[in-house]
């Protein structure tokens, strides 16, 4: 239950970590830590760098633009839970924050992380996706925005390219009605199944190999949920459909 | 980085974890060690007066920072602090391993709502597992450390992002 050996990088600015990401092989980048840590000391991950942005100023402001709230690579979850331009710009972020891991989780752990870590059963993703939000990529090669929909490639894998850091995520303005309700075993544990109301939009969490979008008549449509000890595939398709009715009840 | 006051240099080993360089290095064996994964909440302390989970940061990380222990709260045979006392008064323990993660992330909650409600009370501590009280005690014990409460930190906790407003 230790980190391997890697080597060790802690930029100052954006431009510099860029520079690293663009020239190290099996390079990775530490924010919050609070997903790439435990796969460190399980040593399910072994990158040969780590490149620690935590030293980076400037990176952690939360801002109104284009309608939405843009939020940067080092905010904390925590400081988006405690945001007034948050609570009032998207509150469904607000909400769906609460959801994520504990406080003292939150405390460290970064919304960006959490969306570049892409985990499927992660609450942020899908709020993304539900919201038609998008993120900011730099590397040395320049900046590009992907749109939220094009993101999620897989279980834990995005279309960020290697040398990409996701400097900043955008999410539009969420109005009422809205909604972000999931199905857990304790409070604070990943979701069995979740689902995202944004308007008309339903996103679903933890019930494919990235959050989906759904047709709110017939949310399970086309699903295939894996199964484990804490709910089979029918029981996390049960959950679709329940936990769609009360989202769209309100 | 500062340890309970004290300034401590960081160790030459980058992939050390803060929790490992606070036991093994500086001694400080109040903080415990449970899970190694962040479930367990054992290992948790207070970077810049947040709490945080030691087991998921690297000691080089808290360079420059400050990192208050479970041996930081009551210094030198001073008086303990109000959790602490809440948590003796109430009996809050039995075993004792899950405590020092308890105390400090209870620290952190009525920093952050200094009279918690009962869900603001369950939500505060439900990062932390007990498998000796079934929690009702320690459920008392943060009611009753809101009523002793005078804690320095209050006020210095939670960090406020750059809202650009």
């Amino acid at each position: 239950m230790k980190p391997p050996p890697f080597t060790y990088h802690a930029p100052g600015s954006v431009d510099e970590a860029c520079t690293l990401l663009g020239t190290l092989e099996d390079a990775k980048v530490l924010a919050g830590g609070q997903s790439l840590i435990p796969l460190l000391n399980f040593r399910l991950a072994r990158p040969q760098h780590l490149i620690d942005i935590n030293r980076i100023a400037g990176l952690d402001r939360i801002y109104e633009r284009d309608g939405g709230v843009a939020v940067q690579g080092l905010v904390r979850q925590a400081m988006v839970e405690d945001s007034d331009v948050v609570a009032r710009v998207c509150p469904l972020l607000t909400d769906a924050i609460r959801l994520v891991a504990h406080r003292v989780i939150r405390n460290r752990g970064t919304v960006c992380g959490n969306v570049a870590h892409a985990d499927p059963a992660s609450e942020l993703p899908a709020v993304l996706l539900a919201l038609g939000g998008s993120v900011v990529a730099k590397s040395v090669r320049g900046e590009r925005v992907i749109e939220a929909g094009a993101l999620f490639a897989g279980v834990f894998e995005t279309t960020l390219a290697p040398d990409e850091i996701l400097v900043e995520a955008w999410f539009p303005s969420s109005s009422k009605p809205y909604a972000v309700i999931e199905e857990s075993r304790r409070h604070g544990d990943f979701a069995l199944a979740g689902v995202v109301r944004a308007g008309d939009q339903l996103a679903l969490f933890g019930v494919a190999p990235t959050p989906v979008l759904a047709d709110r008549l017939d949310p399970a449509r086309g699903l295939e949920p894996s199964g484990d000890l804490e709910a089979s595939p029918d029981f996390r398709l049960h959950l679709v459909r329940v936990l769609t009715a009360q989202a769209f009840a309100a | 980085m500062k340890v309970n006051g004290v300034e401590r240099a960081a160790p030459d080993e980058t992939r050390l974890l803060l929790s490992d360089h606070l036991r093994h290095e500086l001694g400080l064996t109040g903080t415990h060690v449970g899970c190694e994964h962040g479930v367990c909440g054992c290992c948790t302390v207070l970077l810049d007066g947040a709490p945080v989970r030691s087991c998921l940061m690297l000691a080089v990380q808290a360079e420059g920072h400050e990192v208050t222990t479970i041996e930081g709260l009551a210094r030198d045979g001073g008086a303990l602090h109000p959790v602490q006392q809440a948590f003796h008064e109430c009996h809050a323990l039995q075993c004792g391993f899950c405590t020092p993660g308890f105390v400090m992330s209870v620290v952190g909650l009525l920093a952050q709502h200094p009279r918690p409600t009962e869900q603001e009370v369950e939500e505060g501590i439900s990062g932390n597992l007990c498998r000796c009280t079934g929690y009702a005690s320690i459920r008392r014990a943060v009611t009753r450390a809101a009523e002793l409460n005078s804690s320095p930190l209050v006020g210095k906790y939670p960090p406020k992002a750059g809202d650009g407003a």
